[in-house]
């Protein structure tokens, strides 16, 4: 108690008569924190600061021991293989390399990655035409108050769980395309290569370009806002300068507006590819949630790694060995692994074209 | 709505109806992406809403669930234990975070700008799948730790989650605070943890408020990490931290909606309104402070 109370006053103990409350107690913690304060601040914020670098490392360590057995007993046979056999999880244990699994075991996940891959990349190819256009109604068309308003509609929508964007997907939007729109379509494409992919059996509206077309919502809010934010930066008079020349606003959007920040719109599709490529939930209910089938067609049934992550663990763990719990694990290293190279390249490439005040220097 | 443009008579860029024509379309074609956007805000709205009014009963709000039928107090109650959990571990680590970054990583003692390892870490840890979290949670905390489905193991998720919202929305509005203010502080002779507390956070509280409600609305939507973490409880939250599952209202969502019984569907739709709304409020409280203080902020956002 003496020692507390020196330190708190920085007097003699003997010097001071006040009774050993709860009150005193605590007026002396808060002199011994408002001495320290800035060293308080300093430390914890340095504390705070750290958490996520170690709970980043501790995310990318743990999935990786944790797939490692999985990885070496898989091999190269998992990225490329069209099969998810938990084998017999009730039978015989077989030791490969040291490592249990179920007996039969085979896991191949190229129908993943490629739906995956598939399902995102439709979402881009919808998603960024949108975004700009709707970037561009937001800067330059609209008066201020209205675009204030559908700016806020755009940022709700970046906030509804997702979980009900797949309940809108699965059970309104799903069966609506199934049976007004993907028929007409399928009917009227060309049997020519790239069209013949539209064509044929529409399922019944879970499938591939309705998960396509529901991950397109949920990244053009991120998409739109960072692309207005960069057309916002772009300083008037070039525009200005386009327009006195006589050039429409089409014009000078293509070779003005959009040269100037081109750079940042693809850092932004990045990002948007990186929300695309580890959506869950959504995914998971509107694209049939399959795993070991690559979509014939655009409207074909399929899965996606992060749905699979989420759909399989009950059955895995039903495997005793926990062989299939490790392989779900290394599918969330690949997730994983790509998303950092995506996100990480996104940045960059924003940071980059962060400080706009440069000429455009493009040769417009 | 359309401004027309001026055409100014000009060699560069003579008129032609093509040029014109492109014109219209650009403008079509924007107003279109608009509301292509905006239309499906509205619609997936109306739609949550319109499949839970005609079935809805205000006993859900007070029964618990039992099997696929029931009520959703539980959830209702673990969702907000939850969303309190988060605000008071992610908002204490994620403000100190932000703060730290906006304040003290400026420049070391070397002249080199301090913390972009730290910030690097914010920005690509915001962009893990929260599905990769929810599984690292179960690996580590529920299965490594022997925690059991639990609240602390799905706090800690949904607060690694959000934190880098946190952290960077709190250093944003740090920053935004006009130097004239820290000037003023210590020229008064403030200490500098004084000014901080009582002139600066004062002053990007807003901001702070704005983040922490976004990260509150974020991880009450969440679904996939809560799978994995907090399992699934039908009787209302028990003040224990480990070994006891908590529900949740994305649970019902999730795993009623395809059940084969309309009792597990109203469920699922019920569940569905009250989050939607739960959400809503966060978000278009966030929305509104925003509004406020910028229109009384020294300069408007362009």
């Amino acid at each position: 108690m003496a020692t507390i109370d020196r330190a708190a006053t920085g007097k003699p103990v003997a010097a001071r008569h006040e009774p050993a409350s709860l009150a005193t107690a605590l007026r002396r913690c808060a002199a011994f924190l408002r001495r320290n304060e800035p060293h308080l601040w300093t430390w914890g914020g340095r504390t705070a600061a750290l958490v996520p670098l170690v709970a980043l490392t501790l995310t990318v360590l743990v999935l990786t021991l944790k797939a490692w057995p999985a990885i070496k007993v898989n091999g190269a046979h998992f990225l490329v293989g069209s099969d998810w056999k938990p084998g017999n999880t009730y039978g015989a244990t077989v030791h490969t390399d040291g490592v249990a699994h179920p007996l039969g075991s085979s896991y191949g996940a190229w129908p993943l990655i490629a739906g995956t891959l598939q399902s995102s990349v439709i979402a881009i190819v919808i998603a960024v035409p949108v975004s700009v256009g709707t970037a561009f109604a937001l800067t330059e068309r609209i008066p201020r108050w209205l675009a204030e308003i559908l700016r806020s509609a755009i940022e709700i929508l970046a906030g509804v769980p997702s979980v009900l964007i797949g309940l809108w997907g699965a059970l309104t939007l799903g069966p609506l395309l199934a049976n007004d729109v993907y028929p007409v379509i399928a009917d009227h494409m060309p049997d020519i290569p790239v069209f013949s992919y539209f064509r044929g059996p529409t399922y019944h509206g879970e499938g591939l370009l309705t998960s396509g077309i529901v991950l397109a919502l949920m990244i053009v809010p991120i998409i739109a806002s960072t692309t207005r934010n960069l057309f916002a930066q772009v300083p008037p008079l070039p525009k200005e300068g386009g327009e006195a020349l006589g050039m429409t606003d089409w014009e000078v959007g293509r070779r003005i507006t959009i040269p100037w920040v081109r750079s940042g719109i693809i850092g932004a599709t990045m990002l948007g590819l990186g929300r695309a490529l580890g959506e869950t939930i959504a995914v998971a209910m509107v694209s049939g949630s399959l795993l070991n089938t690559i979509a014939p067609n655009i409207y074909g049934t399929m899965g996606t790694i992060a749905a699979a992550l989420v759909t399989q663990l009950d059955s895995a763990f039903t495997d005793g060995t926990g062989f299939e719990v490790r392989t779900l694990a290394e599918l969330a290293v690949v997730l994983v692994g790509v998303l950092l190279v995506v996100n990480m390249l996104g940045r960059l490439i924003i940071r980059r074209t962060g400080h706009l005040d440069a000429p455009a220097g493009q040769g417009y | 709505m359309i401004r027309r443009t001026r055409y100014v008579a000009s060699e560069a860029f003579p008129r032609s109806r093509r040029r014109r024509a492109a014109d219209v379309a650009f403008r079509v074609g924007a107003l279109a992406a608009l509301a292509i956007v905006v239309a499906p805000v509205v619609w997936v709205m109306a739609d949550v809403v319109a499949r839970a009014i005609p079935h809805w009963r205000w006993s859900v709000l007070v029964t618990s669930t039992v099997g696929t039928g029931g009520g959703l107090e539980n959830a209702i109650l673990g969702t907000l234990v939850l969303l309190l959990g988060v605000l008071v571990l992610a908002g204490t680590v994620g403000i100190l975070a932000g703060v730290y970054l906006a304040e003290f990583a400026g420049l070391g003692r070397s002249g080199k700008p301090r913390g972009r390892l730290l910030r690097a870490a914010t920005e690509i840890l915001s962009g893990v799948p929260s599905i990769a979290l929810g599984l690292v949670g179960y690996l580590a905390l529920v299965t490594g730790f022997h925690w059991g489905y639990s609240l602390l193991a799905a706090l800690i998720v949904l607060s690694v989650m959000v934190i880098p919202y946190i952290a960077r929305g709190t250093e944003t509005a740090l920053r935004q605070v006009p130097t004239s203010y820290r000037e003023g502080a210590q020229a008064l002779g403030m200490p500098a943890g004084y000014a901080l507390r009582k002139v600066i956070l004062r002053t990007a509280f807003p901001g702070i408020v704005t983040s922490l409600l976004i990260a509150l609305a974020i991880s009450g939507g969440e679904t996939a990490p809560l799978l994995y973490t907090a399992g699934w409880f039908t009787g209302t939250p028990r003040a224990s931290l480990l070994h006891q599952p908590i529900g949740y209202l994305t649970y019902p969502v999730w795993t009623f909606w395809d059940y084969p019984s309309n009792e597990a569907h109203y469920l699922a739709f019920d569940a569905a309104l009250i989050l939607l709304v739960i959400v809503l409020v966060l978000l278009v409280t966030a929305r509104v402070i925003v509004n406020r203080t910028q229109r009384f902020a020294e300069s408007r956002r362009p």
